[in-house]
């Protein structure tokens, strides 16, 4: 690869909108993702992820935008876009009759892999997959979680620089969760990865970036240690055994709101910058209040997501409502 | 171009990966058998009388026409039944995506699947060919009428895979497409009945999109380009159209 293609992002959605019948699938959806990147694309069932992938693969064609799959425009030159994705639909397309090997080969020779390098392509693709042992047996016989991992080394035989997994893990036993998660990780060493998934642990567990898509926008975009700042949120709570009034606890520098909770506990609102926990504590000694429990809250990924998912539904239930 | 070979071989693979291909390689291979021992030994039978005849229909005309005129009502029949599968089965599992997002154009994917099932039926007709062969031990074929026959023959089941084919993306259900495939190619079969009686223009050009009649022509052994023409067009015009409607879906809109 030449200079002026690793500073060119390899995957750029430009404003991808798709309607179906008057709604907005995808609206004005636009991201990046470069070299390197492992990128998480969340959403609840039905916000467009899976339609937003099939339109950066070039299974569907978008109402408006483009996408760039390292600068080449998927739809004014799709073969050269095509042969530099590896793409694992939702459903992995399978041919139950073939064998894993020739089935592996086919998609070897679909993408152009050159005759002399099928046999190391398949090997490589194979050994990463776990399925050097099973390259004589039908697929429609393996298990589901094999089935995935054939689907996969397709995905990757022809050494594409974008892999682009679409909910990999749905319906695996924990184990092949596990695997499967450990085998994206690896791929993130030498391809790009994007990875659709409504499993909010496993975006934490794999990915260097997240964008959460609902009702077909994005809502948020960001890298995985601003989502970690995102995830302190800035509130305390506190237990006593001699509870001082809430008035005393507004006192404390730093301290913006103050709740009480039963059993003696309170929770501290403080602005992000100014942490008041030591404070806290001092006091607490000074003034014997007892305090023995003292927990920094912590927003999960969850929280995020649902605070994000939910609270823009109405966001946009609203717009539609003020357009029409 | 490498894309239609990789995506014909693999048709032809799955195909013959399954019985369907086999048992209907059988099937036709014992009907057209049949057919074909009774067609030889009603011309034994005739054959005295013909000889007193002038003009009198050869060997060739007798059993040979007759063998490759059941051979396209075989193939009538089974062609739906192998080109349904073409695009509304890999739809239905969804496998087309593969095809979709690999560097291949549609027109690739579409001719792929076309050469796929045709090399099927390039082995039925190889089949159906060595038959008549079989006469040599007794007599004489006439060649050309044998050669135009077996490639109207050809020409005939290649234009009702074209058919079967674009019928086969309009549905995900095979079934659907090979009912449909059928009523189609049935209908072209015989669109010439209406108006046969009279000589009016509606009525010659009823015969002339007749699918069966440029079959007759080349049967009797005149090879017209004409025909050859209509067969050809009509297969390239369903190869478009199979194109057309599977980029439709990947073009803007």
């Amino acid at each position: 690869m030449n200079d002026v293609n690793t500073s060119l992002p390899l995957v750029a959605a430009e404003r991808l909108s798709l309607a179906y019948d008057g709604t907005l699938a995808v609206h004005e959806v636009s991201f990046e993702v470069r070299r390197g990147d492992v990128l998480g694309f969340l959403g609840p069932n039905g916000a467009g992820k899976s339609t937003t992938m099939q339109i950066i693969t070039g299974n569907l064609a978008p109402s408006a935008g483009r996408v760039l799959i390292d600068g080449v425009d998927m739809l004014d030159d799709p073969k050269h876009a095509k042969s530099r994705i590896g793409y694992l639909p939702e459903h992995p397309p399978l041919y139950r009759e073939l064998t894993v090997d020739e089935y592996l080969l086919f998609c070897a020779r679909l993408n152009q892999v050159p005759k002399e390098r099928l046999r190391n392509a398949l090997d490589h693709a194979k050994l990463r997959c776990g399925l050097t042992a099973c390259g004589a047996r039908l697929i429609g016989n393996l298990s589901k979680g094999y089935q995935q991992r054939v689907g996969i080394a397709q995905a990757i035989i022809h050494g594409p620089p974008v892999v682009i997994l679409d909910e990999p893990t749905v319906g695996l036993d924990p184990i092949q969760i596990r695997d499967i998660r450990g085998l994206i990780r690896e791929l993130g060493n030498d391809h790009s990865v994007i990875l659709s998934t409504h499993i909010l642990p496993e975006v934490q567990a794999i990915c260097n970036r997240v964008q959460i898509i609902n009702n077909g926008s994005l809502v948020m975009s960001d890298t995985i240690d601003g989502l970690r700042q995102r995830m302190q949120s800035s509130t305390l709570t506190l237990a006593m055994r001699q509870p001082p009034g809430v008035a005393t606890l507004l006192e404390i520098p730093g301290v913006l709101n103050a709740e009480s909770l039963p059993e003696g506990r309170f929770r501290l609102h403080y602005a992000p910058t100014q942490n008041p926990a030591e404070a806290v504590v001092e006091r607490s000694v000074a003034a014997r209040w007892g305090l023995y429990e003292l927990i920094p809250e912590r927003v999960s990924l969850e929280d995020i997501f649902v605070n994000l998912t939910t609270t823009e539904n109405e966001v946009v239930v609203s717009a539609a409502r003020g357009e029409a | 171009m490498k894309g239609i070979r990789v995506i014909a071989g693999r048709e032809v693979r799955s195909l013959f990966l399954s019985p369907l291909a086999w048992v209907v390689l059988a099937v036709v291979e014992f009907l057209l058998g049949y057919m074909f021992l009774a067609q030889v030994e009603l011309f034994l039978r005739v054959q005295p009388r013909l000889a007193g005849m002038d003009n009198a229909p050869g060997v060739t005309e007798v059993v040979v026409a007759e063998l490759f005129r059941n051979g396209a009502v075989i193939a009538l029949i089974i062609a739906p039944i192998l080109t349904m599968r073409l695009i509304s089965e890999e739809r239905r599992n969804q496998t087309l995506t593969l095809l979709f997002s690999a560097p291949v154009s549609m027109l690739e994917i579409v001719l792929g699947k076309y050469l796929g099932v045709m090399i099927f039926f390039g082995a039925m007709w190889g089949m159906v060919a060595c038959m008549p062969l079989a006469l040599y031990i007794g007599g004489q074929l006439d060649i050309g009428m044998y050669a135009a026959g077996l490639m109207g023959g050809i020409l005939l089941t290649g234009a009702f895979c074209a058919a079967g084919l674009y019928i086969s993306t309009l549905t995900i259900y095979p079934a659907v497409a090979a009912i449909s495939s059928f009523g189609l190619l049935l209908l072209l079969w015989v669109v010439d009945w209406a108006g046969k009686s009279g000589d009016t223009v509606v009525g010659n050009v009823l015969a002339y999109m007749s699918i069966l009649h440029h079959y007759e022509s080349l049967m009797e052994g005149v090879f017209s380009s004409a025909d050859v023409l209509y067969y050809l067009l009509f297969i390239a015009l369903f190869l478009i159209l199979s194109v057309r409607r599977l980029d439709a879906r990947r073009l803007p809109h």
